[in-house]
């Protein structure tokens, strides 16, 4: 079983891969969207990036108004 | 479909719906790979029925209000009849409001019953704006875990009546819902839209787009948009179609949903469809040079025939695999809630697939004008609906002005706002505020809104949503142009210039490349119409739940920074 930690730096690794930005350049704190500098529709594929790797089923009412890496790696955790 | 011009109320008109097409399938709810829910409309009777005499027996009388918060499915439109079925006002919100502004709206629009969903539910509940709502006596819930604390509120799956729920009959006149229009600024406003508004822009809108049993509709909007709650639920099921739900909206599964269920008809909003007009043109790039070739010549066929007026089996012929993309059966896209980028417009009609673009607000129903493809314009928003009379008031000398409406789909006012209605219905007509003019065809066009605009020093007005369009496709993440006088009021009507505000992408600077690239841009426009200078936002740009530009926030966000040194020169 991961610890949080572990999977939050996972979440930062896979979101650095996908949308191609330096990986120490991301922090747990950070908004998503204006770090990576992505909309909504691209933030969705980011989860299904992210479900994929973990295999989980993130609903989108789980995300609803999620903005920072640290609360998304714990909505994950919560369904590992 | 049913003739709506003998009906008083949706709630009659759906209820001989459900058993016109007792046997029709009516709603099939999807859940990535899993299909949840497939009803007929018998079975979506049996699921309302109950409810609406549970709300009865729970002492939910007619005239009172019911608010649905909840996202596009089944449930919404099963709920929704049960309250129209008991003579309710339906009072849609906005799930992607904070709890807090759903409180302060189900205390403004004096809501006694709430239907929503767990997850919902669970802030809501959580959140001290609660004590707003002192009217709301029932709150139903769906989908809640079996151990879940509701917080006083009761399940939807088991609120259920055992005998036949009393049909409550009401007038055209009466009020059918509740509606809050986002707006792009300012408070939002609870629009009072009456049983025969509903009717009325039903009839105008089928008699263009009609349904029929055997065609589906992809109800993507959020169904407490005035769109989606027409064309994603009143609309099809007066004429027996089928609504299909997506539980979830990841792309992929969007995009399956086209192919696996042959949707006929789809809402999407100006953002959502210029991505997908990118996705395509990434994958159209990325074929073999032959193969692009070949492509574009068909392209290239397909616009020669279809100049005049659409030929949609041509069109599926001609350009097979774009078409099995989006499922074979699509008829047209429809896009609202936004000005729509004419670039964008024309992209998806040379492929073949119909944009029916049109403009409509809230206040008026809805759609006021529809592009009815005879022939295609991409640059306009299309003539007037049946039943809607729309006229230029002021117009200057190029024959723009504000455009007004009259017609029987016009709101009968704000709630609770006798001054503000007042002062948008003037004798009958909605003033709304919008700036646009008639061509010779008898099409409407756009220039912006009435109080975002200059004057310039040659005596021209200026609409900056006008010439946004000059610079489509600019490679920043987003831009919009203002007014800087409206940014930064000033008591001058001379010397107003325009300016273009840029959201750059991640690491992207403001680079000379970039400068020259929109002076370049900048010299095609008519000298009176070029913008003067650049100010940098660094934040995405505040918009409404449509996805609009809320542009006074905006302003009010960049007046911040200090005019002289915010203002680069371009």
């Amino acid at each position: 079983m991961r610890t949080i930690d572990q999977t939050t730096q996972e979440v930062l690794t896979l979101a650095s891969k996908h949308f191609q930005v330096p990986a120490d350049s991301l922090a747990p704190d950070d908004d998503f969207f204006k770090k990576l500098g992505i909309d909504s529709l691209q933030a969705l594929e980011l989860l299904s990036r992210l479900e994929n790797h973990f295999g989980i089923e993130l609903p989108d009412y789980e995300v609803q108004g999620v903005s920072d890496f640290r609360t998304l790696a714990s909505r994950i955790q919560s369904r590992l | 479909m049913l003739d709506l011009s003998k009906y008083q109320s949706i709630g009659a008109a759906l209820k001989d719906a459900l058993d016109q097409f007792a046997n029709e399938v009516c709603l099939i709810e999807s859940d990535r790979e899993r299909e949840k829910e497939r009803l007929t409309y018998h079975d979506f009777k049996e699921r309302a029925h109950p409810l609406a005499r549970a709300l009865q027996d729970a002492g939910f009388k007619p005239n009172d209000r019911a608010a649905i918060i909840m996202t596009n499915q089944s449930k919404w439109l099963i709920s929704a009849y049960a309250i129209f079925y008991s003579g309710g006002v339906l009072v849609p919100l906005d799930y992607k409001l904070t709890p807090d502004e759903q409180w302060q709206l189900l205390a403004h629009s004096n809501a006694s019953v709430l239907v929503t969903e767990y997850p919902i539910w669970r802030q809501l509940a959580a959140s001290p704006s609660r004590s707003l709502a002192t009217n709301l006596r029932t709150i139903l819930v769906t989908e809640a875990p079996p151990n879940a604390d509701l917080s006083n509120a009761k399940r939807w799956e088991e609120f259920r009546g055992n005998s036949e729920p009393t049909f409550i009959a009401r007038q055209r006149s009466d009020i059918a819902t509740i509606v809050y229009s986002s707006g792009t600024g300012g408070r939002p406003k609870g629009c009072m839209m009456t049983h025969e508004n509903y009717l009325e822009q039903c009839i105008a809108l089928t008699s263009i787009y009609p349904f029929s049993p055997g065609m589906r509709y992809l109800s993507i909007l959020p169904t407490n948009h005035a769109i989606d709650f027409m064309v994603g639920f009143f609309g099809p099921f007066i004429c027996g179609a089928a609504v299909v739900h997506l539980r979830t909206l990841r792309p992929e599964y969007v995009r399956e949903a086209f192919s696996k269920y042959k949707i006929t008809y789809v809402s999407l909003v100006p953002l959502v469809l210029k991505n997908l007009q990118k996705g395509l043109q990434e994958r159209l790039e990325a074929l073999p040079n032959g193969k692009r070739k070949v492509f574009n010549a068909l392209v290239a066929i397909n616009k020669g025939f279809t100049k005049g007026q659409s030929r949609l089996g041509l069109s599926r012929r001609l350009l097979k695999q774009v078409h099995e993309a989006f499922g074979g059966e699509l008829r047209a896209i429809i896009v609202g809630g936004a000005f729509t980028e004419p670039q964008t417009l024309q992209f998806f009609y040379d492929l073949g697939i119909p944009v029916a673009n049109g403009y409509g607000l809230t206040e008026a129903g809805t759609a006021i004008t529809v592009n009815d493809l005879k022939p295609f314009r991409a640059d306009t928003v299309g003539k007037p609906l049946p039943g809607m009379q729309v006229r230029i008031l002021n117009p200057d000398s190029e024959g723009i002005g504000e455009v007004s409406v009259r017609s029987k789909t016009v709101m009968s006012g704000y709630v609770n706002e006798p001054e503000l209605t007042a002062e948008t219905i003037v004798d009958g007509w909605l003033m709304t505020g919008d700036l646009g003019r008639f061509d010779p065809t008898g099409h409407l066009q756009l220039f912006g809104r009435k109080k975002n605009m200059i004057v310039t020093e040659e005596g021209k007005n200026i609409y900056p949503e006008d010439i946004e369009t000059a610079f489509e496709s600019l490679p920043v993440k987003e831009f919009c142009i203002f007014a800087a006088n409206y940014v930064w009021p000033k008591r001058s009507m001379v010397g107003e210039q325009l300016l273009l505000v840029l959201h750059l992408e991640q690491d992207q600077t403001l680079s000379d490349d970039l400068r020259r690239y929109i002076s370049a841009r900048n010299s095609r426009l008519l000298n009176y119409k070029r913008v003067h200078g650049i100010v940098l936002f660094d934040e995405d740009f505040p918009r409404t739940a449509s996805l609009k530009i809320k542009r006074n926030i905006l302003a009010e966000r960049l007046a911040q920074q200090d005019r002289a040194s915010a203002v680069l020169p371009l």
